[in-house]
């Protein structure tokens, strides 16, 4: 095999060999087998799906030659539980359970964008009270900063950093506690809905943002002294699981991996959603396309995530924080208990669903793995015909055999983990 | 529901029909001009293919489509990007039960391999030209396509050790 450095990116892509062309049952044999003495030189081998560094039940088939991986293929599906098949099966308002249960690490992104995918089809999306969609803005954010917090958590024990493991599970520990007291539920919230959310900021929302927000910049500034600067730290990740921008393009990758190429393309400022246009941030790019560049681009990230909160506590609006739409908002539960059709409007939402008219919608957002998007087809029924979420992590992990070939094994799993792939979101 | 744009000639991009869904450019190139007019687009500057993903439309069949667009059973939906115009584009292609087959796009987009194989996987519609046409997230020995609208959801008798059926 010649070296990555040797042949050109279009004829990495072309290479057949870059994914594993044959069946499983297939490789076993070659495996156990070898046809010819020569060919005993490479072999074949399983990592996964119960390896501790794969993140959950990814499972990679390698070839290798001594040490050097050749080609590489993952293998995924473990976790499939057809969550677009059960989409179909509930209503506009029960969708939301459904999908935030996919991304686990960003639950309050999936809902964000079936919500507005969902609000899109309704043709309300421009009446959302401001209230709402700077909540909105907030939840996201913070849920950036968790999901990147845990990012460095397992990076930092896939590399043998152990500590910084105990320290990002303290950090994303602070956020989680904030989620909880906002929706009462650390993870899988459902708490942004179609027309707004679930419930307005509990007494005391500002303190405890604003602890979180002055913890976390020293904390920044350790993690910087015990890895960015550290030379063994730099050592496993620079030149790692290298990858170009026209790879990463034409394998549609998205989020800090398409970033770490040096492509400046991040959806909340490419294509606002939200107030992302009101608010002041930088989009951090990489050079490389490498390993560390991945981990800086996302260290960096909570940084100016920090950045943009502050801005919304600074310009958080008063008002509602759902949308006064009979059609999609419930009745105040006060009301319920005076008036018979408020009973008879809420039993109505709540059993037979809202009717969503007749169409197809693509709704495209940042989540801290990338473009998550959401594609709902409407009957004019109360249940999706059909949703499709386009996840980040599905098609990230596809560009591993890329980023892996012609390395080692040992930075297998670095390369692995500078993906950050969220395998209840690649199987769904 | 869909806001047609009010104009004498139908909109046309590249040859084949365009229509407006909730603001977003949407064309419907036949099956024999498909890889044609995805050449054209990524010519266009639609670098980036961000989803590939199929309908059943089996129990739903009235759907709007524009003139010349005869509604099959599947429909192959692709959304591209545009990195330097920020622009996105959908494309819907119609492909009829009985020969359920189209061109693999594994050549212009190799990010789309995964997502035709879960196509695939999903739905029974195989793509001519793909290099690894199985299955992805279904067991290989599985039979039947999960997301097909005539695919019930699962109700697999339950059998407990021991229990008297």
């Amino acid at each position: 095999m010649r070296s990555r450095s040797e042949i050109g990116a279009r004829e990495l892509l072309r290479e057949v060999g870059a994914v594993l062309r044959m069946s499983e049952a297939e490789a076993a044999k070659l495996g156990q087998v070898p046809a010819d003495p020569d060919e005993d030189q490479t072999m074949i081998i399983n990592m996964g799906p119960q390896h501790p560094s794969t993140h959950g039940v990814l499972r990679l088939m390698l070839e290798l030659q001594g040490e050097t991986v050749l080609r590489c293929k993952p293998i995924i599906g473990y976790l499939h539980t057809g969550m677009e098949k059960t989409g179909e099966e509930l209503t506009f308002l029960q969708g939301g359970t459904n999908v935030t249960r996919m991304d686990y690490l960003s639950p309050l992104n999936n809902e964000l964008v079936f919500s507005m995918a969902v609000e899109k089809l309704l043709g309300i999306e421009n009446d959302i009270p401001e209230r709402a969609v700077w909540m909105r803005m907030l939840l996201s954010e913070l849920n950036r900063m968790s999901s990147h917090l845990l990012f460095l958590a397992t990076n930092g024990m896939d590399i043998g950093a152990v500590s910084m493991m105990l320290y990002g599970w303290r950090e994303r520990e602070e956020v989680l506690r904030f989620f909880q007291k906002v929706t009462g539920l650390r993870m899988n919230h459902n708490f942004i809905r179609p027309g707004g959310l679930a419930a307005d900021l509990p007494p005391g929302w500002r303190d405890d943002v604003l602890s979180i927000l002055e913890t976390l910049p020293p904390r920044l500034a350790e993690y910087d002294i015990l890895m960015t600067d550290q030379p063994i730290w730099r050592e496993r990740l620079q030149g790692v699981g290298v990858i170009t921008a026209d790879e990463a393009l034409a394998l549609g990758t998205s989020g800090p991996i398409l970033r770490s190429t040096g492509v400046a393309w991040d959806l909340r400022r490419d294509q606002p959603y939200l107030r992302y246009e009101d608010v002041e941030f930088d989009v951090i790019v990489g050079t490389y396309g490498d390993a560390f560049d991945r981990y800086a681009i996302r260290l960096n990230e909570i940084r100016e995530s920090i950045r943009i909160v502050y801005q919304i506590l600074d310009r958080m609006p008063l008002g509602d924080y759902r949308i006064q739409n009979k059609k999609v908002t419930p009745p105040p539960r006060a009301r319920i208990d005076e008036s018979m059709e408020a009973l008879i409007h809420h039993f109505k939402i709540f059993t037979e669903g809202f009717k969503v008219p007749e169409g197809e919608v693509y709704v495209g957002i940042e989540s801290p793995r990338g473009e998550i998007g959401c594609y709902i087809v409407s009957d004019g029924g109360p249940k999706p015909y059909r949703i499709h979420m386009r996840a980040p992590s599905f098609v990230n992990i596809q560009a591993l055999p890329h980023m892996m070939r012609g390395g080692l094994v040992a930075d297998a799993v670095a390369v692995i983990s500078s993906v950050d792939p969220v395998l209840g979101e690649v199987d769904r | 529901m869909t806001d047609v744009q009010e104009s004498q000639q139908p909109e046309t991009l590249h040859g084949s029909p365009v229509t407006w869904s909730r603001g977003q450019k949407v064309v419907h190139p036949s099956r024999a001009d498909y890889i044609k007019v995805l050449k054209k687009l990524l010519d266009d500057g639609y670098s980036m293919c961000s989803d590939l993903t199929a309908v059943d439309y089996l129990t739903h069949p009235g759907r709007e489509l524009p003139v010349g667009v005869a509604a099959e059973r599947f429909e192959v939906v692709l959304n591209l990007t545009s990195i330097a115009s920020r622009d996105r584009i959908r494309v819907r292609v119609q492909v009829p039960e009985s020969d359920a087959s189209i061109a693999s796009t594994f050549d212009l987009w190799p990010g789309t391999e995964a997502m035709e194989r879960e196509v695939f996987d999903m739905f029974g519609v195989s793509f001519d030209g793909h290099p690894d046409l199985t299955r992805i997230l279904m067991p290989e020995d599985w039979d039947g396509h999960p997301l097909r609208k005539d695919y019930s959801v699962g109700r697999i008798p339950v059998q407990f050790k021991g229990a008297n059926s």
